[in-house]
């Protein structure tokens, strides 16, 4: 689904440092915040939201739609656990390096409950100009406008640059959806790709791929039968094979995962890859001009 | 993180997972004494967190002390995949009816636990596929639940196993426990021996500790081959950073590993070739100071690129880092700055204050610049002379 300003958001470790800088930034920027969670601090108001003990809890008597995780990586499978139980319909996850098993753990609860996971490891949701779930910088007008491009990322630093362009060659974002870094992520560019083909808003798709995994080629497949024009681009063209490029999703092992694989898959499904960033405005441009 | 065969094959035998008799040795004389005390033929094979033992040469067979004492002088020292090989394990040898193949591993499809099993063992998994499409069987698993033995025998149904399905299936059990158990990205035995007298036994094991499990599995991860790194990726990796060694002569500071590769790909893209990967993204956007001091370490730098699009990774704090370095240690190399995202506003008036350079607005000007700085230098400027 594509982030509004009325799902009402529970931000989870809200009274941390991160957890308090990025909800007052949501606040303020139009996002319907609910709720926090912190044990230790349940009964007390933050950033004038009441803290409850546990998601559980505040399903009770602030419901909402959405969690968000501002939660260390030991404790990341217990929160996640408790949103989804609680019902949380959307869970965004943005804690890296959460132990495997434990992501495992998360999905199956996820799958349990009904619960759709963005990332872990996603640097989150915005949707210019009216809400924003996580940590880009929606505020900042210089990289982030309203407009018709669907941008997925699996990279928020490169998700903000790719952003950047578009606005600066004056293409604004029906939304910004960072699928995260991780290997095993719960709403993978593929299903990105569909919600942004089925949002009526959105006219055009910008995929920001990386090295490593099948997420590219599997986006492709769909691609190919999409009206929307799709522009992508594929990071870790110049990177060493059999090296964890940062993410541990990013990494080109045995051959499998390579930039030459999923550029080839792209370009068959017929989607214009760019060889650095700067090009995407034009390849777009050309593609809405072909598909008008 | 990776583990060689026997601190593999150690910590399946502590978890009743049946191996083979074997002794770790380092000197042919040892090789000799183990295979007396294993009294029969054994093999010899080499310790090295690499699969291509076999036919690089490093594995074996003997049929007395003496012919395991020549196999370990030859081994001793051979490099495989880069691997200098110190180390041996010495096996008693097994009758071996059937090879098979076993493993655990996270599919990202289903998004969980998948035990892979096939009857054509001893093989590159790649290999299997193509003799036999069907012959690899798939049991995905709900991790909430477990692995259990009905579908387990299931997967297995149709294939000869000589008879032992139950066993295999108790197995398969077993290895999975010890996949959850040891916090397992992959745990793989090639081949699984079944022999002659109807025993499984693990003939060759790949475990790969998940990255992000090394800590709540510490005393495991004592045992597991550390990751070769040069100096400067161990220095940054102490400090909690990310460095990755090229070959080219751009340095490269950027925050998040999309961005990073990115500012990789287009220095190449423009003609450059990249001096590193180093991020300071996520939690690590504290420590550019850190970061950029280990940077600047490189000798084959001849110019840098900062690069910052900041998401949670705040600019201004990043860029207060690389003007405290900078300043503290007024390297002779030129750079090119480009910023933007969380924080744009305070870094861009601070590096134009403290440095007195004005930020590019375009990553690609800043790149072309970086590029042509680096091969100006190679041409006439200090350093190495004009290599590359």
């Amino acid at each position: 689904m594509i982030l509004r300003r009325e799902h009402r958001i529970l931000v989870q470790g809200v009274t941390g440092k991160q957890g308090t800088f990025w909800t007052r930034a949501m606040i303020d920027y139009g996002a319907t915040a609910v709720g926090g969670v912190n044990p230790r601090k349940a009964g007390t108001q933050h950033l004038g939201l009441p803290v409850f003990a546990s998601a559980g809890e505040a399903a009770r008597t602030a419901p909402f739609d959405i969690a968000l995780m501002f939660i260390p990586p030991a404790m990341a499978k217990d929160a996640a656990v408790d949103a989804c139980e609680a019902g949380a319909k959307l869970l965004v996850c943005l804690t890296e390096h959460i132990p495997l098993h434990d992501v495992m753990e998360m999905h199956a609860a996820a799958r349990a409950n009904g619960t759709r996971i963005v990332g872990p490891n996603t640097a989150g949701l915005v949707t210019p100009g009216e809400t924003f779930a996580g940590i880009l910088p929606a505020f900042n007008r210089a990289v982030f406008r309203p407009g018709h491009v669907g941008v997925i990322s699996r990279s928020g630093s490169l998700g903000t640059l790719l952003s950047l362009v578009l606005t600066q060659n004056g293409f604004g974002q029906s939304a910004v959806y960072g699928v995260g870094g991780d290997p095993i992520v719960g709403t993978t560019t593929r299903e990105a790709l569909e919600v942004f083909d089925a949002d009526p808003r959105t006219e055009a798709v910008v995929i920001c791929g990386e090295i490593g995994g099948d997420a590219e080629e599997e986006a492709a497949e769909y691609g190919a039968g999409m009206a929307k024009p799709v522009v992508a681009f594929v990071a870790g063209r110049a990177s060493p094979p059999d090296r964890k490029m940062g993410h541990a999703g990013a990494i080109v092992s045995g051959g499998k995962g390579d930039y030459l694989s999923k550029r080839k898959a792209l370009e068959r499904a017929g989607i214009a890859v760019a060889d650095v960033p700067s090009d995407i405005p034009k390849l777009l441009s050309a593609r809405l001009k072909a598909a008008a | 993180m990776n583990f060689e065969e026997h601190a593999a094959k150690a910590l399946l035998s502590a978890r009743g997972l049946p191996v083979p008799d074997g002794r770790v040795v380092d000197t042919p004389d040892a090789a000799a004494e183990a295979a007396r005390a294993l009294g029969g033929p054994c093999v010899v094979k080499a310790q090295a967190p690499t699969g291509k033992r076999g036919k690089a040469g490093g594995i074996r067979l003997a049929a007395s002390p003496d012919e395991a004492r020549a196999a370990a002088a030859d081994i001793l020292g051979m490099t495989i995949s880069g691997h200098r090989i110190g180390c041996l394990l010495v096996e008693e040898q097994v009758p071996i009816a059937a090879e098979l193949y076993a493993a655990v591993l996270c599919d990202p499809a289903s998004r969980g636990p998948v035990v892979l099993f096939s009857a054509m063992g001893g093989m590159e998994v790649e290999e299997m596929a193509l003799a036999d499409p069907d012959a690899m069987r798939r049991i995905e698993v709900d991790i909430a639940a477990g692995l259990g033995a009905e579908p387990a025998a299931a997967a297995l149904d149709g294939l000869d196993l000589l008879g032992r399905t139950e066993a295999v299936v108790q197995f398969l059990a077993g290895l999975y426990d010890s996949y959850r158990a040891f916090d397992a990205e992959l745990l793989e035995i090639n081949p699984l021996a079944l022999t002659g007298d109807g025993r499984l036994l693990c003939l060759d094991c790949k475990y790969t500790l998940d990255d992000a499990s090394t800590g709540r599995q510490a005393a495991v991860a004592e045992t597991g081959a550390p990751e070769r790194m040069t100096a400067l990726e161990a220095e940054a990796h102490t400090s909690g950073l990310k460095y990755i060694a090229l070959d080219g002569s751009v340095g490269v500071l950027a925050n998040g590993a999309g961005l990073t590769m990115t500012t990789m790909d287009a220095i190449s893209h423009f003609g450059g070739r990249p001096a590193n990967f180093l991020e300071i993204g996520g939690e690590a956007y504290t420590k550019a100071e850190t970061a950029l001091t280990i940077l600047l370490k490189n000798p084959n730098i001849r110019s840098l690129l900062v690069n910052f699009c900041g998401a949670f990774a705040r600019t201004d704090v990043m860029a207060e880092g690389v003007v405290r370095a900078w300043k503290k240690l007024d390297p002779d190399i030129p750079v090119f700055f480009t910023i933007h995202g969380t924080g744009e506003e305070e870094a861009v008036a601070l590096v134009e204050r403290e440095l007195g350079h004005r930020p590019y607005d375009l990553m690609d000007d800043a790149v072309r610049a970086a590029v042509r700085a680096a091969a100006a230098r190679d041409e006439f400027g200090p350093g190495r002379g004009a290599a590359a």
